[in-house]
């Protein structure tokens, strides 16, 4: 199972199996992370799973949406590599990806 | 957690088991907290996700663990399902439930939600009536669906709005009754409703808007019409019924906590009885930028007030208060709305509703109070972020959808 590292906002690291096919979100939610708030549920519908990818992992994940991109356009903390972690599916490529979750999700 | 909370080792009892309790269990162990923690529910399900319930029950996507079943053992959280909390003593801190079993508390938390008004007409007991709340409700209505071929709508609110956008996308006929002159009329600006009621409309939904409903007639024991007030009747398959929902107070009325149609609650979640908080759809609580307190009946609000409830808990300070928000799926529109449409704001449209995709701004004095948008989340998170900052905008730069929303900020 692929490997996560969560860099959650009081500076710990967290390491998650996260299953193939499931999403960053889900990785972070279903181990009770702090920080990724995931009010709409994964819908893409509200921006409180805001995450920074480590640059190597960034084409690891699918290509961002023009929905997401939207999304983010307005939030706080973001950067080039801002994601919404909802949006962010774990496949076999993304074993050892690192993600940053800034202290603003809500 | 390096060092553990204040009251870190507080029994905490929390009466429900919707979306604010999952999110408080779940945030009170984030915080370090080391104590029991109990939710008791009157269903059997684990928390589930209830917007799918309106917006997606006609296909796979209904059933929406807020978490797996398995999180809640794993973080030590005791699900009491299938039980009801009958009393509350909040002097000796102690809850009964329907077996008669009690238990003591240092922390009540109520999220007992809300439950759908009922249609106080005859033959509202019929089957193939019914109102949209659990996850039990969803699956009847799309048996309906797969079985009806005419389903009336009574109240044009969002449950009714996003029930008959599924109806239409099956091939459904759906008419909406609504008792005001418009749809959305207690939730929506005017701007908005005549664009929904145009979309549905353009969807093949037939809407009848000033339709009081004064009953309903079935044969063997099942709804076949809906008779309205100017002597006309539908005949019909089934019958959803959206007007609302009551706060389910009872429980904290008996207990003697202040209630005014839902149970009064502050910024920190705190009710006027010490030792207990309330949160989610059953509360009344103080909203940014309105004078009172009202009722919001939305996830965002349920899961602030979890936030809230963790800090009361712990002895931290109240969150800073959050702006309101909610959001409905229908159709292909992605709805969001930010702040609250009061009648007396300007308002300013961006963007053009026959695209899909458009904002409705509410000013007052210059500065967003509120706004509803349609497959347009820059507009969105800006005006959620303006109203939140007071920013002032200039409202024709604003209107011009070939300039950015910054540059409408004037201060």
């Amino acid at each position: 199972m692929p490997e996560i590292t969560y860099v959650v906002p009081d500076g710990t690291s967290h390491v998650v199996d996260v299953p193939v096919g499931q999403s960053v979100m889900d990785g972070s939610v279903r181990n009770n992370l702090p920080g990724i708030v995931a009010e709409c549920g994964g819908s893409c519908s509200c921006a409180t799973c805001h995450v920074h990818v480590d640059e190597q992992f960034a084409a690891s994940f699918g290509e961002i949406t023009d929905e997401e991109r939207d999304l983010l356009e307005y939030a706080e903390d973001v950067c080039d590599r801002s994601r919404l972690s909802c949006q962010l599916v774990v496949t076999a490529g993304c074993d050892g990806a690192r993600v940053t979750v800034p202290d603003s999700n809500g | 957690m390096s060092t553990a909370p204040a009251n870190a080792d507080a029994r905490v009892v929390v009466i429900g088991a919707g979306h604010a309790s999952a999110t408080l269990a779940g945030l009170l162990r984030q915080a370090g907290h080391r104590g029991e923690i109990v939710v008791i529910g009157d269903e059997r399900d684990h928390p589930y996700h209830r917007p799918p319930l309106s917006k997606k029950f006609a296909d796979g996507d209904l059933e929406q663990w807020i978490r797996p079943a398995d999180f809640y053992r794993e973080q030590d959280v005791t699900m009491r399902l299938g039980e009801r909390a009958t009393s509350v003593d909040p002097i000796a801190r102690r809850v009964r439930v329907d077996s008669g079993e009690e238990m003591a508390y240092d922390a009540l938390v109520l999220a007992t939600g809300a439950r759908p008004r009922p249609l106080p007409v005859p033959g509202a007991d019929l089957d193939g009536v019914g109102a949209l709340r659990t996850l039990g409700d969803a699956r009847e209505l799309r048996t309906w669906l797969d079985e009806g071929r005419r389903l009336v709508i009574v109240g044009g609110g969002y449950i009714g709005l996003e029930v008959a956008a599924v109806a239409r996308s099956r091939g459904v006929g759906a008419t909406v009754l609504e008792r005001e002159e418009r749809l959305l009329a207690r939730v929506a600006s005017r701007e908005l409703s005549a664009i929904m009621a145009e979309r549905h409309a353009a969807a093949g939904t037939t809407i009848r808007t000033g339709a009081q409903v004064v009953g309903l007639e079935g044969s063997s024991g099942r709804v076949r019409q809906v008779t309205l007030a100017d002597g006309s009747a539908l005949d019909c398959d089934a019958v959803l019924v959206g007007v609302g929902a009551i706060p389910n107070d009872g429980l904290a009325a008996e207990a003697g906590v202040d209630c005014d149609g839902g149970v009064l609650v502050d910024e920190g979640a705190r009710t006027s009885v010490d030792g207990v908080l309330a949160i989610g759809d059953v509360t009344v609580r103080p909203v940014p930028g309105l004078d009172g307190r009202r009722r919001l009946e939305s996830i965002p609000s349920a899961t602030e007030q979890a936030r809230q409830a963790v800090a009361t808990i712990h002895g931290a300070e109240d969150p800073t208060p959050e702006v309101p928000w909610f959001w409905s799926d229908q159709f292909d529109l992605k709805l969001k709305i930010a702040g609250i449409v009061r009648p007396d704001h300007d308002v300013v449209l961006r963007g053009d509703p026959v695209t899909g995709k458009f904002a409705l701004f509410h000013l007052a004095d210059g500065v967003p109070v509120a706004v509803e948008s349609a497959n347009a989340s820059p507009e969105f998170m800006a005006g959620k972020k303006w109203i939140g900052a007071c920013v002032r905008v200039d409202p024709t730069r604003l209107a011009d959808p070939n300039r950015s929303p910054r540059d409408a900020v004037v201060s």
